[in-house]
């Protein structure tokens, strides 16, 4: 960087790694090091650590630990649980119908879609109303017989709204479906109990919650029908191949442990922060809207279209300015289209292209906030003049 | 600069040697770098080939701005320049002159769009990797000279820049030869690609022009008689788009001596054609301008001028004309004066000005 780091406000892109949970990490690589899978004293401690981890993260999913599985990443997690429960209905029952709401991240719709067109799954989109909630009785009135799986989304990345995924749950239960649920972005300050969301599957991603990247987990309900993914070894009950991350997973635990534990003083921070600057901003802006639910959000989560902006050029200067926020959607191209997820909502295209997204976390100040608030009105006009040419 | 007072500069970043080196150059002597890169349009399918900004440029300028340290970012122009450069491209060549984009480009989208871009991240200067220098003169004015390589100088496509962009303007590799700027990213480590050299236009994509422009003007392709200077009929050509002035092969037509495109006439649709002797012009007469003071010398003067980016200075007297125009006699003909290419007049190493050639004639009334 030319001078000091811009003001982080950038957490629902990826958090710090806690150095509780660097601690805990830094025996696996050059002290533990062994392969959980070898018959050894090593391989014994490693799979010890695993083990542990799987106990850890269960407690807070109020589950088995048999029913955690390790992956790579929260991609990789929605990737296991649609592909694995689709394969799975389809092979057992015949189900072919996949219900997803219009929300999802990518790593849901775009393997959804895959599965549309490649593997003959007939993909159905939930609706969603304009805070991009689904209404667990569109869900009742579109289940079938043959419905292989339905996906909703926890927590929004992108406008923060929250799900009613237990009313969704114990209906998708009523009918023998199986739920899944991406909890990538909820996983850092919302309940995580598995019973009490009465999801089936449920994906999650440490770097979400100041654990460190390359790491996810899947919680799989006992009984849920899922095919392996990733094929070879039988690790992680022959779910998901390949050796385990040991240092990763042990900092993913860690993480969510400590998240659990700190989840009240951790929404008492950041969402007095939310709070001002979504108050200070409506009210310093001309042609601005809150996007996603302005109460059923996530507590650090700030997301807003302003007419007539493109999002991008706003990011550029509020980087220059020393703020490290994001839009919609990730572009490093320069070629901005409307998120999916924004014309979802029905907002137009000359709202959609200018949003910013503010997610705030440990580190954040209401100084920062204020500061925030006084470069934002005059960045978001000089924006729209840019955009005016 | 002390830290406090660093200025900030947003560089032009194409992914190339020269906008690389001027990053390095700048951030050297302790300017606050921001690397910007403009996303031009393509056609579409075609992306992967544009001469300037494709993914893999993109990618390139993004390295070296990681490599250096400083931040980057992408702007997309893409709308903007199909409407301004391609459309005027197009056009030009729907009215029958052979069209320069690149001073569009530089007018509107470099030194237009992404200077108010620059601007508005609060930059103080605005740098590209052009080969010119820019001196500052006793009143403040800020000149345009060429770059210290002769054979790289690019000062002619910057002669569109007026006082505004100039005295906000940097061009640090202006001041060295393409190999001391070699030197100088390897200095840096800087392993940038070594991309020929190409005076293709970055939008046709290694494309030939004429099937660029068939698919998006087919008009273009209208017939029309070749006739020669008296009148005569010699056969017909294809449409006036695909002939250059001066140019000797392909018109199709036996003749006892080789003939050439002496001049295109748009009232009549006619490509006049003649011997080598009837070749060439000592004037033309320029429109749009622009004089990089601001303002015209108060009467003739006597000037380098080169009539393309490529073209040898020829000695001419300029006359400054009112309508933003200049009148040009050259001492010698020149073969192949070209309407809407950029008549642009130096003297000594300065650019004084320079404007769009109109018409070979400047008898006609004005």
């Amino acid at each position: 960087m030319n001078r000091a780091d811009p003001v982080y406000m950038d957490y629902a892109a990826t958090t710090p790694v806690d150095e509780r949970v660097v601690a805990a990490m830094l025996p696996y690589f050059s002290q533990d090091f062994g392969n959980p899978s070898s018959i050894h004293r090593l391989g014994q401690r490693a799979e010890a650590a695993v083990e542990n981890a799987r106990e850890q993260a269960a407690a807070v999913l109020n589950c088995r630990p048999d029913e955690v599985i390790f992956t790579s990443c929260g991609s990789e997690s929605d990737n296991l649980a649609l592909r694995g429960a689709a394969f799975a209905a389809r092979q057992q029952r015949g189900a072919r119908h996949l219900l997803v709401s219009p929300v999802e991240h990518h790593a849901v719709s775009h393997t959804a879609l895959q599965l549309q067109q490649l593997h003959g799954f007939e993909l159905e989109w939930l609706p969603v109303d304009e805070h991009g909630r689904v209404d667990p009785g569109e869900v009742a009135r579109r289940l079938r017989p043959d419905t292989a799986l339905v996906s909703v989304i926890y927590a929004n990345n992108e406008i923060g709204t929250l799900n009613p995924l237990a009313e969704i749950g114990a209906l998708c239960r009523q009918a023998g479906v199986p739920l899944h649920s991406d909890a990538v972005q909820a996983a850092a300050y919302l309940p995580l109990d598995v019973q009490a969301l009465q999801v089936d599957l449920l994906a999650l991603g440490a770097h979400k919650f100041y654990g460190p990247k390359g790491v996810g987990a899947l919680y799989v309900r006992k009984g849920t029908p899922l095919l392996p993914a990733q094929t070879g070894g039988g690790q992680e009950f022959g779910l998901r191949a390949g050796t385990s991350n040991v240092p990763y997973i042990v900092g993913l635990a860690e993480a969510l442990r400590i998240a659990a534990q700190e989840r009240p003083a951790r929404t008492a921070h950041v969402q007095p922060l939310r709070d001002r600057l979504v108050g200070g901003l409506l009210e310093a802006i001309p042609e601005a809207r809150l996007t996603g639910h302005p109460v059923q959000r996530l507590p650090n989560h700030a997301s807003f279209v302003f007419r007539g902006v493109d999002g991008n050029a706003l990011l550029t200067m509020l980087d220059a300015a020393g703020f490290a926020v994001s839009s919609g959607s990730a572009c490093k191209t320069g070629s901005p289209e409307p998120s999916e997820v924004l014309l979802a909502l029905g907002l137009p295209k000359e709202w959609a292209l200018g949003s910013l997204r503010v997610t705030l976390g440990a580190s954040n100040t209401p100084a920062q906030i204020e500061a925030l608030l006084d470069a934002l009105p005059q960045l978001v006009q000089q924006a729209r003049q840019l955009a005016a040419r | 600069m002390t830290p406090e007072n660093r200025q900030t500069v947003v560089v032009a970043m194409s992914g190339g040697v020269d906008s690389s080196v001027a990053a390095a150059l700048l951030l050297e002597q302790g300017y606050r770098v921001i690397g910007v890169m403009l996303r031009l349009w393509s056609e579409p399918g075609r992306e992967d080939s544009n001469r300037c900004c494709t993914p893999d440029a993109m990618a390139q300028a993004r390295r070296v701005a990681a490599k250096l340290g400083f931040p980057f970012y992408p702007l997309d122009a893409r709308q903007a320049f199909k409407n301004r450069v391609v459309s005027y491209f197009l056009d030009g060549y729907a009215q029958g002159v052979t069209p320069n984009p690149c001073l569009v480009c530089n007018r509107h989208i470099r030194w237009g769009m992404l200077f108010d871009y620059a601007l508005s991240l609060g930059a103080d200067f605005m740098a590209t990797g052009h080969y010119a220098r820019l001196r500052r003169d006793d009143t403040g004015r800020v000149q345009l000279l060429r770059g210290v390589d002769q054979a790289k100088d690019q000062s002619y496509v910057l002669h569109v820049l007026q006082q505004e962009q100039l005295q906000r303007a940097l061009f640090p590799v202006g001041e060295y030869t393409k190999p001391e700027v070699r030197q100088i990213a390897q200095r840096f480590g800087l392993l940038v690609a070594q991309r020929p050299d190409s005076q293709d236009l970055c939008f046709l994509a290694g494309d030939d022009y004429r099937d660029f422009l068939l698919r998006h003007q087919p008009q273009v392709a209208s017939p029309g008689p070749i006739l020669t200077r008296q009148g005569e009929l010699l056969g017909e050509h294809r449409g006036l788009a695909f002939y250059t002035i001066g140019q000797r092969k392909g018109l199709g037509i036996a003749a006892p001596q080789p003939l050439y495109v002496l001049e295109k006439d748009i009232a009549r649709n006619a490509l006049v054609v003649g011997s080598e002797d009837e070749l060439g012009s000592s004037a033309l007469l320029a429109s749009e301008v622009n004089w990089l003071d601001g303002s015209p010398p108060p009467g003739a003067f006597q000037a380098a001028v080169k009539i393309r980016y490529k073209a040898a200075d020829a000695p001419a007297e300029v006359t400054p004309m009112p309508g933003r125009r200049a009148a040009v006699r050259f001492q010698q003909p020149l073969r192949d004066i070209t309407p809407g290419q950029a008549a642009v007049f130096y003297q000594g190493e300065r650019v004084l000005g320079g404007g769009i050639i109109q018409s070979l004639h400047i008898e006609e009334r004005v």
